[in-house]
């Protein structure tokens, strides 16, 4: 199936939920209704001819000028060997979903990352906290306003002067 | 009863015993498995079959207890600078450090990263750094011998009489 | 904490909560499990990572296409070609550019060759962590004479910075075409050796049969990927299935577990997929080596690379799995994000599901036979 036939059969059943699909981009992908997020998943991994068995991968877009953090969900099936991507558009002062670990069981280490990086929250994560950085780390990395802090546990973060200039 | 540590003058007799202390402990330098990142693989590959560090009486030791040297071989990130200090403090007197690769030299290629310490003197003095990405066996070999020479140069009966320069004082 | 309970004879165990790692002789890489035991099987293993993150993903904003390309090499050491290959090719599909023919192929003699590498160490750790010392030493003898082809192709071994936007970075010489050739001829009983070391070993075949398993729908659900979905019997390579590259050309197998000595998903089979796949690139690189083309090595790409406004996803198969890169571009000469997916991930967190009721050597035994690397955990 292609991306075209998986948006009619979506927007057939959950109207206005699914919107706004590009399909002649390289990665053709459709953007989902935040509260409807959990049941599409759900009928996209099982329903026949769907079959998105996997969720590929699980991350998320920080967009400081639209004011908004797009959480990008890239799904795969192996029976039929197909991917689609849907993209969530959340508030970035705000931005909580609901996990989707009860239908893939991988969504619960990304959500954490992303979790960790954005400060996303996900909603009836069993474990949300960080994973990569220390439990005391302050900020969320990948946005593109951090700011690093002055020092971290007694250590300075200060770098060379040259080293200074290079970092835009 | 006096100890006997830097107290006796320098005669032939005693600077020889000396050199016998440190020649004993330069040809078996135990390291710590204390490999990282890809700088560990270098360290793995220069203890297997073509560069071989067994030849110097250097083994792997996977406890900081039994070993007097640490090899710290790849990033050292933040999260991980308490553990280092912690297994540094573990390991007996006297104890040495080379630092392997440029990212524990000065942070190397990750200095524009916000997670990567700068260099892991700013944790455990270093004696040796041994630059490269990752450095070459041959590379590591040599660090290993400067530290042999450091240690040739160490006095431990004789009273030292120059000032510490390149000379190592055991403090009460 | 549980309450004492007691045993046979009156003696009286207690749960204890021991941390393994991240300073450890066998985590591969710096890892750490906080392991709830009673001394012998375990009840719960939970994975904390992060003592390696050196957040490549946020380096990715600051610095241009071209000079991603180091960065990428650290993000999975062992494997750095491929890594190098598939930012190149999600740069590539973002401008459009086309790779010359040479190219290709020097990109596949270079991956092929950096896989055996990487399942030499896999292999050999693995072989070190379950107690055989000498196959170990074993694998990195071969792979010395590895690191020397690949010094002789690009200069480094271990981060190669081969595999540019466009082609690759230095051309491949007769002389290295001849010594490759040489090592091939060499290598191919060497893995028999293994197998009479290792695979045939009755020790080794009763500490793996039925450790482990993991079944097809788990697979699945967590996103297991390359060595370790196919030891599960699932048959998926993206060299066949989402083809790229010029593997559509080239003959080779895809081994999948087979349930030879235990069950069908345990370690055993995960182990022996990879030995099979060692065999299959031997092969691949032959049929390159044959079909080499002349012509230039690398196409003409501006100093200052611009692709157009976009995203892209591109996936290699890595040692270790799927590797992906989600390339997001804002028309700059800095990416907008750079994300990299990779297997080693996925595969830790299965490990809190499957290690309920092993013993704690067994534990050792699935971190080796899942191959979990800790820069392509952490990044």
């Amino acid at each position: 199936m292609d991306a075209n036939e998986i948006y009619a059969s979506l927007e057939k059943l959950f109207a206005g939920k699914v919107s706004d699909l590009k399909a002649e981009v390289l990665e053709p992908y459709l953007t989902v209704d935040k509260d409807a997020i959990v049941e599409i998943c759900r009928f996209l991994c099982s329903a026949p001819g769907f079959k998105f068995e996997v969720l590929s991968d699980l991350t998320a877009l920080d967009w400081p000028k639209e004011e908004k953090i797009q959480v990008v969900y890239h799904l795969f099936s192996y029976s039929h060997n197909h991917q689609i991507v849907l993209k969530v558009d959340l508030p970035r002062d705000n931005p909580k979903i609901a996990t989707l670990e009860n239908v893939w069981k991988v969504a619960n280490w990304f959500e954490r990352e992303v979790y960790d990086l954005f400060g996303v929250i996900f909603e009836g994560h069993s474990d949300l906290r960080r994973i990569m950085l220390p439990e005391d780390w302050v900020g969320y990395p990948l946005r593109k306003d951090y700011v690093e802090q002055e020092e971290y546990d007694g250590i300075s973060t200060q770098r060379a002067p040259l080293v200074e200039k290079l970092l835009r | 009863m006096k100890p006997l540590i830097n107290s006796l003058p320098e005669t032939v007799f005693t600077t020889k015993i000396d050199d016998i202390l440190n020649w004993g402990r330069a040809s078996s330098q135990w390291y710590m498995l204390f490999g990282l990142a890809c700088c560990a693989i270098e360290l793995m590959q220069t203890g297997g079959p073509r560069a071989d560090l067994d030849r110097f009486g250097a083994v792997p030791r996977a406890t900081p207890r039994q070993s007097d040297l640490m090899i710290v071989a790849g990033t050292l990130t933040y999260k991980m600078a308490k553990r280092t200090k912690l297994l540094y403090d573990q390991m007996p007197d006297p104890k040495y450090v080379i630092s392997m690769g440029s990212c524990s030299n000065c942070g190397g290629l990750f200095q524009l990263a916000y997670s990567v310490c700068k260099g892991v003197d700013k944790i455990v003095p270093v004696d040796v750094y041994v630059p490269g990405c990752p450095p070459r066996p041959e590379a590591l070999t040599e660090g290993l011998l400067r530290i042999q020479d450091k240690m040739m140069r160490e006095r431990w009966l004789v009273k030292p009489s120059r000032p510490a320069a390149d000379q190592t004082e055991v403090s009460e | 904490m549980s309450e004492p309970a007691p045993a046979a004879g009156g003696f009286y165990t207690e749960d204890m909560t021991i941390s393994v790692g991240p300073q450890h002789p066998s985590t591969h890489g710096v890892l750490r499990f906080v392991v709830k035991t009673d001394g012998e099987v375990i009840s719960e293993a939970i994975p904390d990572v992060g003592y390696l993150h050196r957040s490549i993903e946020k380096i990715g904003e600051k610095v241009t296409y071209h000079g991603y390309v180091p960065y990428t090499d650290r993000a999975d050491y062992l494997a750095a070609m491929f890594a190098n290959q598939a930012f190149c090719m999600a740069a590539e599909k973002l401008a459009g550019t086309e790779v010359t023919r040479r190219g290709e192929f020097c990109r596949v003699i270079a991956c092929e060759l950096n896989r055996i590498a990487s399942h030499l160490i896999s292999v050999g750790t693995f072989g070190q962590d379950i107690g055989a010392m000498t196959p170990f030493v074993h694998a990195l003898r071969e792979r010395e004479t590895i690191n020397n082809l690949m010094e002789e192709i690009c200069g480094a071994r271990l981060t190669y910075n081969y595999i540019r936007i466009g082609g690759v970075g230095y051309d491949i010489l007769p002389e290295t075409c001849a010594r490759i050739g040489e090592f091939l001829h060499h290598f191919e009983p060497i893995v028999d050796e293994f197998n009479r070391l290792l695979s045939g070993n009755k020790i080794f075949i009763e500490r793996l049969a039925g450790v482990a398993v993991v079944s097809k729908e788990d697979a699945f659900s967590y996103n297991l990927v390359g060595p370790n979905l196919r030891g599960s019997g699932v048959k998926w390579d993206i060299r066949r299935d989402i083809p790229y590259s010029i593997y559509p050309e080239l003959e080779f197998e895809i081994p999948v577990g087979t349930a030879q000595v235990g069950a069908l998903g345990d370690s055993y089979d995960r182990y022996w997929v990879r030995i099979r796949e060692m065999q299959e690139s031997c092969g691949i690189v032959r049929q390159c080596l044959k079909m080499m083309p002349k012509g230039p090595a690398i196409s003409k790409v501006p100093k200052k690379f611009r692709p157009p406004v976009g995203e892209c996803y591109a996936r290699v198969e890595a040692p270790r799995g799927d590797m992906g890169f989600y390339v997001v571009s804002d028309g700059s000469e800095y990416p907008y994000r750079v994300r990299i997916r990779t297997g080693s991930y996925t595969a830790m967190s299965i490990i809190d599901k499957i290690s309920k009721g092993i013993m704690l050597a067994d534990l050792i035994a699935l971190i080796g036979s899942l191959d979990v690397d800790a820069p392509e955990i952490d990044r």
